[in-house]
């Protein structure tokens, strides 16, 4: 990974980082700056994955947002964006995650892959996905924002590494062979209520889609998606606002469950 | 045919397909020109696309159907191979403006889990051998003129390979009926071709098998992971920019593309 940063690339990325610790959004980045590119966000969100990394931690996989038409259009945006996963983000099935170490999180359920080769580009497709896939599982993203009111444009997200926050993966692995990813349905339960609806299709057609989109985009600088990665696919339904006391549940069909509960 | 020779014609139908313009057929000015010969260029043109920086994606099984190989007056099928920059995202776009004269056919295609060589393999062998098999569309795009050739034009021709729509259903052999699948190509909502995977030589699996028989003839194998298209289910047909192709695979999901400008 190179990090080629400028002065105001560096502050931005020191706003974020703190925003983080202190729990507290700052306003967006782009409201002051207007000028600022995708190219520059993304260069922010770097230096602080190297900041992480350079504290410790590791690089697990990577997520894919904005990848509804819906999410797409509130931004303004015909693509979707990326983000990393680090180790320190990672919770267990069932896990009770204190609310407080996150800013205004919300939860998305989502198709993780986890990938036993490389993805390579260019003209990475769907089917190139599922060959390098080792099983898929169901899981929780919980997005967040340092932003506040999550007042986000596409810069403002991708610079806060594309909104994540913690993520948690079913236990039951799964051959993707196994399931139809276009046409399978989700349900989301909060508070064991019906909160939510999804279909594999929501993220741009096919949650393999996806994968493909960003393994495809990345090959312009490069970096392929590396076997072992977990690349969490994109949302199959709008995200749910997260409060201390909730408990959710995501049913996948053929895949199981995946749960997680906030303190 | 002497070396240079094979090279010039394997130039010749490099660059018709860079310049998407059809030529007079290679059997035309080559009457002499053998199977063999013709598999020397399809080598060649292979090197050169190598050389510039393309790589391989897999072979593909032709004149794989009955009539076809009456029509050709053959007894085994032949090979070519598609490359990686030919792929196209099930859903995606095929621009005709960047081909001559494009056809789709309805595919199986086969990875392999195992190695495969010799020259009589079962289909119980072959299916031993496959980890998935997966529908997909070829587009088929003969570099000659009005699509008319010769068995030895067309294997120069690397088989007129041309681009690949992938689908995104990976099914296990054993969980199904390999030779029994049907397909139905439909133009803007129209069927307009209908046919069975037992139309491969009568069960798809039995291509893979006469591919590894042809390979071994010149000292080569099929290996695990290699992803093999293995023949059309149903005719050729043509399109147009602006048609939206879908073809419908029992029980996979739909593999479709948009034709544009």
């Amino acid at each position: 990974m190179t990090v080629q940063s400028s002065k105001k690339t560096e502050e931005f990325a020191l706003l974020l980082r703190n925003a983080e610790q202190k729990r507290e959004g700052i306003s967006p980045l782009s409201a002051d700056n207007p000028d600022l590119t995708i190219d520059e966000a993304y260069q922010i969100q770097l230096i602080n994955i190297q900041d992480k990394l350079n504290q410790g931690q590791v690089i697990t996989g990577k997520k894919i947002g904005l990848t509804s038409k819906a999410m797409q259009d509130l931004l303004g945006v015909n693509q979707p964006d990326y983000g990393h996963l680090l180790n320190g983000m990672e919770y267990e099935n069932n896990s009770v995650i204190p609310a407080n170490i996150l800013c205004q999180p919300k939860i998305e359920a989502e198709i993780a892959f986890k990938l036993k080769k490389d993805l390579t580009g260019p003209n990475i497709t769907s089917l190139d996905v599922l060959l390098a896939t080792e099983y898929i599982v169901p899981a929780f993203e919980i997005v967040d924002s340092r932003v506040q009111d999550w007042k986000i444009t596409i810069e403002d997200t991708v610079a806060d590494n594309a909104s994540s926050g913690l993520y948690v993966l079913g236990e039951q692995k799964f051959a993707v062979s196994e399931v139809d990813l276009a046409q399978l349905g989700m349900g989301l339960y909060k508070n064991g209520k019906l909160v939510n609806t999804g279909v594999g299709a929501a993220a741009l057609g096919h949650p393999a889609n996806c994968v493909a989109w960003l393994a495809t985009k990345l090959a312009e600088y490069d970096i392929p998606l590396k076997a072992e990665e977990i690349i969490l696919s994109g949302a199959l339904s709008a995200a749910v606002a997260v409060n201390p006391g909730d408990q959710f549940t995501a049913r996948f069909a053929g895949l199981g469950e995946v749960s997680v509960s906030f303190s | 045919m002497e070396a240079t020779k094979i090279h010039s014609l394997a130039e010749f139908l490099h660059q018709a397909e860079l310049d998407k313009r059809e030529v007079t057929r290679i059997t035309a000015e080559n009457p002499e020109l053998t199977v063999e010969d013709a598999y020397k260029i399809q080598d060649e043109i292979i090197k050169i696309k190598l050389e510039a920086g393309d790589s391989i994606f897999g072979p593909k099984m032709g004149l794989t159907s009955e009539a076809k190989m009456t029509q050709m007056n053959v007894t085994e099928p032949i090979f070519g191979y598609v490359f990686n920059y030919m792929k196209v995202q099930n859903g995606g776009s095929i621009s005709v403006s960047q081909l001559i004269h494009p056809k789709v056919e309805a595919e199986l295609a086969f990875v392999l889990k195992k190695d495969l060589e010799g020259e009589n393999l079962s289909v119980e062998d072959v299916l031993d051998a496959t980890e998935y098999i997966f529908p997909a569309l070829e587009i088929i795009d003969s570099r000659y003129e009005n699509f008319k050739f010769t068995l030895p034009d067309v294997i120069a021709d690397n088989t007129s390979a041309s681009r690949v729509v992938l689908g995104d259903s990976l099914r296990k052999p054993e969980d199904f009926q390999s030779d029994l699948v049907g397909a139905t190509i439909f133009i803007n909502g129209e069927a307009k071709a209908f046919g069975t995977s037992c139309a491969i030589l009568g069960h798809p699996a039995l291509s893979i098998s006469m591919l590894a028989a042809m390979l071994s003839r010149k000292g080569k194998s099929l290996k695990a992971g290699e992803i093999i298209l293995a023949g059309s289910l149903t005719e050729a047909v043509r399109f147009n920019a602006g048609d939206y192709i879908s073809v419908k695979f029992d029980g996979m999901n739909d593999v479709s593309f948009h034709v544009v400008e």
